[in-house]
Formats: structure tokens, sequence, C-alpha cells
């Protein structure tokens, strides 16, 4: 039984008691406890179940590799599933429910599981759910659903605050421990801009519990006055629950900040992450301890040595009255006198070695502890909590010499550095058999941006598993108890039969035994990444913190190959997991991405205009009226816009400047057409493709001066298009005197379209807008109404129309006064839909609609824009490609229904045959599809084979489901074929 | 994440700052030009394990295009340079072959 001891707890305040409850029992601990030290101090041994076999398990660890002690914290918006008790501070009302199991934690009916061990094997989901093919969705899917995943999922939106910052440092030392505070005092002595972070709220890491002198004083002691002195250093920024998640290229950081965890609803980010750049990062991670595999070892009250210690020395939690020690190492023997030292009884130490003679094991003998040596544990008695060990011969196959009485057990299996950060760069390891671990080869460190090595590693991170070397490291003084040489055990008993090993865990969490690795590697398993991934060996929450070494130790075994043969799997960030709340932070809601707006963007706001989003841009679709629908609001547009005067937010269009002598050139080199021709006060629309001849943007190009030329882009494609002519001007015509510049939003542009624009213009008074001043396809400025306007006559939808650019200030009165004075015109707004369908009226393409990125001009009926007089353009060798000149290719015509319906977007016109895959071969798809209010029916585009030699023939199309619809080719302009309207 | 400086406004920036344009140095084949010259220009891309020449433009700062030597297995960049050139320049090979005695050199 668990209990907390009446005194000591280097880490508790006894004056500050806290309540929590663990499945509903009210609790009570300290501040300073972790959730784990609390619970078990509250007597709660059992946590919970595990994953596959749903056996009972408690804790194992005391820190961030814990595989069992994960539970619900929390309540509706700040549940959270899966929090890890041993690295969660205890704070005043903590909720917490244990997971896995249904429908308690003391009785669960999965457990049944556990009885049918022998036929779950590795790979039982790959072998068991191969047929029959439509089980899978009926039976195995939902059952399999149903009994998977850890805990809940919350449901609410989380309601806390996260942040991201950056940091820069010349080194980063990560880890806190005496090996980290003795870097950091290195480094800031020498002026470095240092950042020391550690992932718990204490510095000082293990040695405070194992003990020792540094530096001639008590290492409690030491840690102290290396702190005041870092404190001292202005150069040293120092922080705690900050735990550095991965190390990236050139030096790049990820570090998780808690902040908030322990103060639910408080007015602070609940994390924050760090996003450090770091000249150099020490890694100052100590090393975890590995457990011992032997039959039983998952029993709620087996933990490992270390933590066993921590819990008594930290928290003053007794983790049971009676421990039994199991150890191939010295460093166990701490434990032991550990427990002495606070009044508990310890039957015997097991001492998988022949011999124990070190500094450790003789205090423990000479303090009258029975030490047994070459000896094992063949199997824990016990299943919801220990209440004995067998002893067996540690060479033997686990015929008990023994019974002792225990509910506990505290094992060591050997330290494993911790060298995440240094792997997850590129540094390489070197395996250290005499300590059986895998440490930082400082020969092949991972590199930074000049090729130096950016990664140390230090202390027992670096493999330095004794005060003494890990300060001598450091250039300190130190004293520590000399250990003996460990050894290796990977199965406890060395020739332990079947039936002990389908009981030897070495993936808590996920139920992996040393059975499963074996199996793997009968079944052809070579490679460890292969053998984790049939397994689930190391894939649960803890990343096989614990179970990594043992893990592939027993497979080399199976392998009959040496452990570094074997090698390790990847070390992949984060350390420990980060939330994603920390990943989204504030990019979230209306910061997500940032929204453009037009001058004019408040008015349709006003108007409860329906939004379509373009680009980073929201445009009106339609202005829907109340009661309207959308479509009904869309056709209103539309004829309106025929028959009075509409009004277009055009701001959006990209507007970028080409400037220089050599203006013209370019241009005709990234237009398919001539533009160097174009007189001063005309506009000609144009065509730009890329290298591969593919169509990509259109526009109309009005040239201002002699050597200046306003170039219109797509709403899209402005950035991308102003990007595209840089490209050129820097990377390739560097020599050429041409200036670029995006005034997208330096003006707002309207575009006034119908046939009574002319006189709504008129009525604001000032520039001539008659025809003969300002004919089609020309430009002119002036002042409209008091405006300064560039007044455009271009159109886009067959009508008379005016696009009247204006300093983006000057917009949004403009747009008002526009709408007063047109007022008895019948002035109306229109979105970007009736836009849509008054171009389709007329022909006009849509770049994103009639092409897609394989559609070249000339498939478009747009061979009268392509020069034929130039050399050369961007995408004229391309378009001389075979491919390209194929008269095969589908060309673009016009479409409509024989009964008025509108067709699918994107809809195919079937052909007959099916090709190689046995599909059905084609011969057309829709490209534009509306209902055209004008023509009163179904109206689209598509590219058809053979398309503009066939006019008149009617195609089936597909419609939704089976159905058909049938549509007549036709000439792709419905509207105005003359263009006598736009054109007055 | 690398961490590049901008030859053109000389910071040093995160990646993410900047934009990736493929390789470099390029040469263009216009109409005239073979279909094999052609289509190398379109779509030859050396792929190496070490020693490689970079476009990269500083989108989210002074708007530049630049060049990048830089070594793709270790990620150690050996110059940027301006990308007015049509091959790399001599300092800049210089760099790489300190680093890489063992590099063929640029072809």
């Amino acid at each position: 039984m668990s209990t907390r001891l009446s005194k000591g707890g280097r880490l508790i305040d006894r004056a500050t008691p806290l309540n929590f409850t663990f499945n509903g029992k009210p609790m009570r601990g300290y501040a300073g406890d972790t959730l784990a030290s609390a619970l078990l101090g509250a007597g709660q041994v059992m946590l919970g179940r595990s994953f596959k076999y749903h056996r009972p398990r408690g804790l194992v660890a005391s820190g961030v590799e814990e595989p069992n002690a994960l539970v619900e914290l929390g309540r509706n918006a700040r549940f959270e599933p899966d929090q890890r008790t041993t690295t969660t501070e205890l704070f005043e009302g903590a909720e917490t429910r244990s997971q896995n199991h249904w429908p308690s934690l003391e009785f669960d009916v999965g457990e049944i599981n556990d009885k049918l061990y022998k036929f779950l094997p590795a790979g039982f989901y790959y072998k068991t759910f191969m047929a029959p093919r439509a089980a899978w969705k009926h039976l195995f899917e939902p059952v399999i659903r149903k009994s998977a995943g850890l805990g809940g999922a919350p449901k609410e939106a989380d309601p806390d605050r996260y942040e991201q910052v950056y940091a820069h440092c010349d080194v980063l030392v990560v880890g806190g421990g005496v090996a980290g505070l003795a870097a950091a005092l290195r480094e800031g002595r020498k002026g470095q801009r240092v950042w020391l972070v550690e992932q718990t709220a204490h510095w000082g890491g293990r040695t405070p519990v194992d003990g020792g002198q540094i530096d001639g004083e008590e290492a409690a002691d030491w840690i102290k006055i290396a702190l005041q002195e870092l404190e001292s250093l202005p150069n040293v920024t120092l922080r705690t629950r900050l735990m550095a998640a991965g190390q990236y290229d050139h030096g790049y950081v990820i570090g998780l900040e808690n902040l908030g965890d322990t103060r639910p609803g408080a007015d602070v980010p609940r994390h924050r992450l760090w996003r450090i750049r770091a000249g150099r990062t020490i890694t100052a991670t100590g090393a975890l301890e590995r457990p011992l595999s032997f039959a039983g070892n998952d029993v709620p009250g087996v933990m490992l040595a270390s933590a066993v210690r921590d819990y008594v020395v930290n928290w003053a939690v007794s983790p049971g009255d009676r421990v039994v020690v199991v150890t191939n190492n010295d460093d166990a023997y701490r434990t032991a006198l550990a427990l002495l030292d606070a009044g508990l009884s310890v039957p015997a130490i097991v001492d998988a070695r022949e011999e124990s003679h070190g500094a450790l094991p003789q205090v423990a003998k000479a303090r009258g502890i029975t030490v047994l040596e070459g000896r094992g544990i063949a199997r824990v008695l016990g299943r919801t909590h220990v209440t004995g060990v067998e002893i067996c011969m540690q060479a033997g196959e686990g015929g008990a010499t023994q019974v002792l009485d225990c509910d506990c057990v505290a094992m060591s299996g050997g330290w494993s550095p911790v060298v995440h950060l240094w792997s997850h760069c590129g540094g390489k390891l070197s395996w250290d058999a005499e300590h059986a671990m895998f440490r930082p080869d400082p020969e092949r460190p991972p590199l930074g941006a000049q090729g130096q090595p950016m990664v140390q590693a230090v202390g027992a991170a670096n493999g330095d598993l004794q005060l003494a070397a890990i300060m001598a490291a450091a250039g300190l003084g130190a004293v520590s108890s000399d250990e003996a040489p460990m050894m290796p055990v990977w199965q406890m008993p060395a020739g332990a039969p079947d039936a002990l090993r389908y009981k030897s865990f070495l993936d808590f969490q996920n139920d992996v035994k040393v059975s499963d690795v074996q199996l793997a590697a009968r079944e052809g398993y070579e490679s460890v990444e292969h053998t984790k991934r049939y397994t689930t060996l190391g894939m649960a929450t803890d990343q096989g913190k614990l179970s990594n070494i043992n893990g592939l130790a027993v497979l080399s075994d199976a392998l009959g190959q040496p452990i570094p043969a074997t090698g390790t799997t990847t070390f992949r960030p984060p350390y420990t997991p980060i939330s994603l709340g920390a990943i989204a932070a504030e990019a979230k809601g209306p910061l997500f991405q940032p929204l453009r707006r037009t001058p004019i963007h408040d008015w349709h706001a006003a108007r409860l205009a329906h939004w379509e989003p373009v680009g980073h841009w929201r445009r009106p679709y339609c202005y829907p009226r109340s009661g309207e629908s959308h479509r009904d609001a869309v056709n209103r547009e539309i004829t309106n816009t025929r028959q009075n005067v509409g009004l277009l937010d055009a701001s959006t269009l990209g507007k970028i400047v080409v400037k220089g002598p050599d203006a013209g050139r370019f241009l005709d080199m990234l237009y398919t057409n001539m533009m160097s021709t174009l007189k001063v006060g005309k506009c000609r629309y144009g065509l730009m493709c890329d290298e591969n001849g593919f169509l990509m943007d259109d526009g109309v190009v009005a040239r201002l001066s002699e050597d200046t030329f306003l170039c219109h882009t797509t709403t899209g494609g402005a950035d991308r298009i102003h990007g595209w002519m840089e490209d050129w001007l820097q990377c390739e015509w560097w020599d050429w005197k041409v200036y670029t510049a995006n005034l997208t939003e330096q003006f707002a542009q309207i575009a006034v379209v119908g046939p009574k624009a002319r006189t709504l213009l008129e009525r604001l008074g000032g520039m001539d807008v008659s025809r003969e001043p300002l004919p089609f396809m020309q430009w002119a400025e002036g002042t409209l109404g008091g405006f300064d306007a560039r007044i455009f006559r271009i159109s886009f939808s067959g009508e008379l129309s005016y696009e009247i650019a204006v300093p983006a200030s000057q917009g949004r009165a403009l747009w008002d006064k526009l709408i007063t004075e047109g007022e008895s015109l019948g002035v109306m707004p229109y979105g970007t839909e009736a836009l849509h369908v008054l171009r389709a009226e007329k022909g006009f393409i849509m770049i994103g609609d009639e092409t897609d990125g394989t559609v070249i001009p000339q498939d478009l009926g747009l061979g009268w824009a392509i020069s034929k007089k130039k050399d050369d353009y961007l995408g004229k060798r391309a378009q001389q490609r075979s491919h390209m000149t194929d008269p095969s290719r589908w060309k673009l015509v016009g479409l409509e229904t024989l009964d008025g319906r509108v067709l699918p977007d994107g809809a195919l016109a079937p052909a007959e045959g099916f090709n190689a895959n046995g599909q059905r071969h084609t011969q057309g798809r829709v490209t534009s599809t509306y209902y055209s209010p004008t023509i009163g029916k179904g109206i689209a585009m598509a590219l058809v084979l053979n398309g503009p030699d066939r006019m008149g023939e009617v195609l089936e199309f597909t419609g939704t489901g089976d159905t058909r619809i049938s549509a007549r080719i036709v000439d792709p302009v419905f509207y105005d074929k003359d263009g006598e309207k736009q054109n007055v | 994440m690398l961490s590049l400086t901008c030859p053109c406004c000389g910071i040093t920036a995160e990646e993410t700052e900047f934009h990736p344009g493929g390789e470099a140095h390029l040469k263009r084949f216009g109409p005239g030009s073979s279909d094999d010259d052609f289509e190398g220009y379109l779509f030859g891309r050396k792929n190496p394990k070490g020693v490689h020449f970079e476009r990269w433009r500083h989108s989210h700062g002074c708007g530049k295009w630049f060049l990048v030597a830089r070594c793709t297995a270790t990620l150690e960049v050996f110059a940027s340079y301006s990308a007015q050139t049509t091959t790399p320049p001599v300092d800049v090979i210089k760099a790489i072959k300190a680093k890489r005695p063992d590099w063929e050199g640029y072809a």
C-alpha cells in the first residue's frame, strides 16, 4: 500500500494542501506534488488499464517516460485526455479520471483480452482482418473503432490562449541538472548569450536525490550557488517548465513552455511555443532508467528504481511498505538505501550479477539488507497490485527458489542517455558495450549552417553516468560513490520459457511483450523500423523512452546479431508531446489568415453581401435583398446590369505598373501578343503563358506613357504575376531597363456597367466620357465628380462599361456618389456571380475556369491574341511542341441545354469505348456553366474534341447519378455577337 | 528550418521569409531550339546528394532573387550570391572547394 510519509519530501509544501479528485473520489495532496505523487500518496496504486489487454496498470516512472499513468484531466472545454500524471503539477480542484476501461477501473470487461493473449499476438490486426472484404466495413471497423483510442476526445472549443515567441542566443543549454548548470556557467562566464531551459519546475535534475558533493559542497548547496551566479549574469536567461521538443536544421529549436496548466482560467497563455535560433545547443538532458523484462513486470507496484527513490525523497511518498529491489547495476542500491532512510523495509536486493561488491552494495550489506546475487525475478505475484515475487536463478529457466512477500518492486535495467535532441538533426550514436547503451558519437555530430558541429552532449546525456565523471568533464571536482560495472540483462531469467516471456512487457502502454518481438523476428522482420511498426513497440505516447533499447536488444538476440548491427529507430521531434494549441497559437479565427479588404468592403458588409473568398480577399458574390434567394439576387443583378446600370467593386483586380525604356520589349516577352506597338492612351487585352505554353493569366494593358504600361491581372494573379515579372527581370534579363510596381491596393476601381452607364457618369460631371473623346478600348485621365479618376473603357460584360480607378482613399466616396446619383437610373451593385454569368454570356474566358494549367490559348479560340510577328515570347517554344499543335486537342465551344437545365460543373461528355484502365472514353468537359437570365436557359462553355467543327451537334453530358443531359454545341458568344452594345 | 542570408539586403532570416525557386543557372531555350534542348530546359533537373545551386527569393523581405550554394545532404550553406550571373562566381567555387575538396566542380 502506498502512502504519504510523515516527514521529508524536499519538493512539497505541507503547509499548502491541495484538493483534487480521482474518478470522483476526493483526495488531497500538497503544493509541489505532481498528480502522480499526489495519487500515490493518497494510496492509489492502480491508475489505468493497458491499451490492448486491459491489464491493471500503475505508475512505472516519475518523469516524462511514464507510459501507464495517463489520465483524463478537467471537464467540458478544458477536458483533456492522456495527461501524463508524472509531469502534470497538482493544482487545487484538479479533476482526474482513469482511462481505457468499461465500466470501471476496478472491473473492466475488456480484461477478457488478457485471457486471450495467445490469440492476440503481434500483427494480430494485419493477420485477422484480411477477409472477407465486406466484413471490414460492417463488422471489423466499427468494433475496432470502438475499442481504439486512449481516453476521450474533448467536444468543445479550447478556451485557452496560446502564443509563440522567437528567441536568439549563442548557446542553448537544454536540461537544468548539474551538467546543464555547469555548462551554462562556463558559457555564461565567457559572455555568451546563454539560454538554460529545464522541463520540470526544479533545478538540479537527479543529483539532489542521488547525492554527492560538487566543488567541495553538498550537491544541493552547489546547485543553489550555481543558480545564484547564473541569475546574476545579464547574458544568461533561465527558464523552468520549458521543454526543448526538437532540434532542427541550422540551430533551430522548438520549445514548449508551460505557463497556465496549474491555473485553469487564469489570464495567461496556457502554453508558449518558443522558436529558438541557437548558435550551438548543449544537451544536458540526462538519462532514463530502463525496466527489466520479467514476467509480471507491469503489475501495479512494479516501478523503476529511480522512480521509487524519487517518490520517497522528493515527495515523501512511499510506493510500498516492503520493496524488493531488482537490478543489474549498482545505482539501484541507492533506492534501497533511500527506503531504509525513510524507515521502510527492503526484504532483499535481487542482483542479476554473480557478485556485487561495489561501494554501494557494500554499504547496503553493512546496513543489513539481504543481497541475492546471481538471482532474478521469475514472476511477480498479484494482479491489481504486487503481493510478492518468485525469486529464481538469473542464469536458469525460472524455477522459483523462494518467494518474497512485498508490495512494491523497484527495478533497474541500467540507463540510457537521452540522445533525442542530438539525434533529431543527424547526430550519430555509438554503442557503449560496457554500459549497454547508445551514446552520442562526438566524431559525428549534427552539423550547422557552416558545416560546424551544432550540438554537444554533456553529462549523463553524453553517457557519463556518474557524478564525478560528469563534473570532471565540466572541469569541476566531485565526489560520488564508485559504481561497479553493470551486466546487460534483456530477459529475466535468461532462459525464461514461453509462459514467462508472454508476460514480460517491453512497451507497457502498447502491451508489447518479449514474445511479440521474438515472433516478429521469426516472421522475417529484420529491420528495427519494420519491427516497431509491426509490433507497435515504441509507438505509444511515450515513444519508446522505456522500451526502445530493451526491445531492440531482444530483436538483436532473436536475429543473432550484435545490438549496434540492429541500430535504433529514428528519433523524431517532439521529445514529449506538445499541445496542438501551441502549434496553432494565435493563428486561428480572424487571425488565421489576414483578410484583404477593398476600400468599399464595409459598404458591402453593411448591405449583408454574400461573400465569396477570392485569394485573401472577400468579394461580394451577390447582394440578396430580404427574402431573396442567392440565385434570384444574381439574376436580378444581371438583368439590371443589362437593362439599366450595375456597379462592380473591381478594386481587387491586379494593377502592376511596368516602366522603363525596355518596358515594351519586356511586355512583348511576357504577353503572347504585341504590347510594344500599343499607342499611348489605348488599351489591349493580353494573355500570359508560362514556359510550358499554358495560359496562366489575362488582363487589359493600358499604355500610360511612352515608357509606362499599366498591366491589369486577375484578382488571384496579382502577386503571382508581379513575382513572375520580377523573376524574369532579376534572373534572366537583368540588363533590361525596367521597373515594376504592384499598385493593386493603391487604387480603388469601380466598374460602371450597362446601357445607362454613360448617363450616370455624366451626372457626376467633369470629364467628357462620350464616345468620341473616350471610345472603346481607350482610357482617359481627369476629374470626375471631383474625384481624381483614370477611366478605362473596357468591358467584361459586353455592355457599355467604364472602369474608374481612383486613389484608394477616394474609392468609398466615389462608390457612394455613384449609388446616390444613379438611384433614379436604377443603379444596383452586382457581385462576382453576376460578373461570371455576364462574361459567360459573352463567351469571355475566365482564368481558373476555362484554364486549369493544361490549356493553351489556342485551345480557347484565342489565336487572334497570339502574335505571329514576334520571334519569341514566354511559352512560344512550348506551343510548337507536337502535343500542343495536335489537332485533336479539345477546343472551346458554347453549349445550350435542350431542355433549358443547367449542366453540372465539370460534367463530362462520354464517348464510345473504354480506355486501357477500363474507364469510359470522353470527348469533352464543361468548364463553366450557369443559368443565363438573359438567354432564359442553361448555358455553358466546354472543351470538346473537334468542337468548333461540330456546331449544332447534340452531345450527352453526365448529370447527377446516372442521368444524362443533352446539350447543343454552339458559338460560345451567346449575347450580342457583333459587340455593338459595348462599342456605343 | 534553414537560416539563409540575402546577399541583396544582407539580412539573415528564417527559411519561411524566403521562397525557393528550384535549380539555379538554368539556360533558357526558346523558339528555334531543338526538342532535346528545350526538354532539358523545361524538365531536366539535377538532384545531387551534395553540392547544389538553388534560386531563392527574399519574398517577405526585399523581394530580390538570389542564389545559394548548399549541400543537400548536410544542409551546409557555402555561399549566397547575386542572381545576376549565369555560372557560380569564382569565390563561390573556391568556398565550396575549401569545404568539399572532393567536389567535382560546377558542370
